[in-house]
């Protein structure tokens, strides 16, 4: 409070100096509501990274970094992680029974497909500015960052359930929506340069029906037609353990991380970590202009922010293997896992959460 | 015991492109084969290991089939317009087996 005070004090005497005609009482509440506001990001940021969930990453990550031999079976971090899109899947599909159907899912599915196509272009650019990089990689980059991270979608579904804040149930489709439309933009950026990518009828069956999109519409589904009588049937295994479930995953990803970060700092400057951080932040800039022009509630607009800041790590890099073999897995595995995975899952998330309160009044 | 001379071919591959080979394989008449999980390696790319792969673009398996030695040409033609631009290795060795009316 002094420091706010202080703060305060500084303030007026410069605004007085520069405006001397200025009326204080017009200038005093939004140098205290900045302060407010930042004092109240910080602190979200705070209990956020408190949180079970970062803490199980944060675990995860440094022991992966201090080479500690703490490894996931391969078989249950598949099995984790099916349950995890199985039960996200199927909450937002009794959420969408229980509130009905309205013209904005249509709207925001569109949304969705139209942000996933076109923040690869901006990526592209950004990256091509901050680190100069080839074109070829800086498009096979691009490519991650226009799609989705489901993992990063799962913990800001979980921060809101945290703070008891609702969102539109169909979310989970719009997720689903935005995995593959990137891969054609990046592919177009690479066809416009010298090589070309690679594109035939079973890639494209292979990202649109990939295990993770099929089980999480599937389960959308199912929870869209049982509705709420299907939820109690099953709750005490999709609603109860979900958090705990997450928090292991969430270690398995930070020992992924950490290992990405391991062999993949080589392949980084400082122009490309800068991008890591700054792409998602313009993503979410993105994704809150479409929430406020499509009505989201808060909750709506912190998901739809989450989904344009995250970059994918599964669907996109194997479409990338078999599209660009040329591009270096190394830099686009390691931004999106290494980098702006934790920052979305660390200061992302909590940054977001603020920015859509206060734009959105929730 | 009377044994017969043959050729046993291991391609490792990264996942992604696993069935794009065993079909153009199958497509060369190569209906034999064994895939095989494989655990972790380093090579050009860097490191890479099994466990906790969530990315299904960066694991690898390891394709082997045996063959008659006069069909070798034709299973590594069909291979390398798959493998061609991809990250892996194959290799070639002389070996023997039991019953070759079955390769």
């Amino acid at each position: 409070m002094a420091l706010l005070k202080g703060a305060d004090e500084k303030s007026r005497k410069t605004l007085r100096f520069r405006f001397p005609s200025a009326p204080l009482f017009q200038i005093t509440p939004n140098i205290y509501g900045r302060c407010a506001k930042m004092s109240e990001i910080l602190a979200l940021a705070a209990d956020n990274l408190m949180s079970p969930i970062v803490l199980s990453f944060a675990l995860g990550l440094a022991a992966s970094l201090a080479r500690s031999d703490l490894t996931f079976p391969e078989a249950a971090a598949k099995a984790i992680s099916l349950y995890l899109l199985f039960a996200i899947g199927f909450k937002g599909g009794v959420s969408v029974a229980d509130h009905g159907v309205d013209v904005t899912l249509g709207l925001s599915l569109l949304a969705g497909v139209v942000l996933s196509a076109t923040l690869p272009f901006v990526a592209f650019m950004l990256l091509r500015l901050l680190s100069g990089m080839d074109r070829l990689n800086a498009a096979a980059v691009a490519g991650h960052y226009g799609s989705i991270s489901i993992v990063t979608f799962v913990a800001a579904t979980s921060v809101l359930e945290g703070r008891g804040i609702s969102s539109e149930g169909y979310m989970v489709a719009v997720a689903a929506a935005m995995e593959a439309p990137a891969i054609l933009s990046a592919l177009w950026l690479v066809t416009r340069g010298e090589k070309g990518g690679r594109m035939d009828s079973q890639l494209w069956r292979e990202i649109l029906l990939n295990g993770s999109i099929v089980l999480l519409v599937g389960a959308f589904f199912i929870g869209w037609i049982t509705g709420k009588e299907g939820l109690e049937e099953i709750d005490s295994f999709i609603v109860a353990p979900f958090k705990g479930v997450l928090c292991l995953f969430l270690l398995d990803m930070g020992l992924v991380a950490g290992r990405g970060m391991r062999r993949g700092r080589k392949a980084l400057g400082p122009g490309s970590l800068a991008f890591g951080i700054f792409m998602p932040i313009i993503g979410s800039i993105f994704g809150l202009v479409a929430a406020l022009a499509l009505g989201l509630s808060t909750g709506g607009a912190l998901l739809l922010m989450t989904l344009s800041a995250s970059a994918s790590y599964i669907a996109v890099p194997a479409a990338m293997r078999v599209a660009l073999p040329e591009a270096n897995p190394s830099i686009y595995l390691t931004l999106s896992l290494g980098v702006t995975f934790p920052f979305n899952l660390t200061i992302g998330i909590p940054l977001y959460l603020t920015v859509a309160q206060a734009m959105t009044g929730g | 015991m009377q044994t017969h001379d043959a050729k046993r071919v291991e391609i490792t591959i990264e996942r992604a492109m696993q069935s794009r080979l065993t079909n153009a394989l199958q497509e060369a008449g190569v209906t034999g084969y064994t895939i095989l999980p494989v655990y972790g390696g380093s090579g050009r790319s860097g490191e890479w290991e099994r466990s906790g792969d969530v990315t299904r673009g960066s694991g690898m398996v390891q394709v082997v089939c045996m063959i008659r030695p006069e069909r070798l040409d034709e299973l590594l033609d069909a291979a390398f317009a798959v493998v061609e631009n991809h990250i892996g290795v194959v290799s070639v060795v002389d070996c023997q087996v039991l019953r070759a009316e079955r390769f």
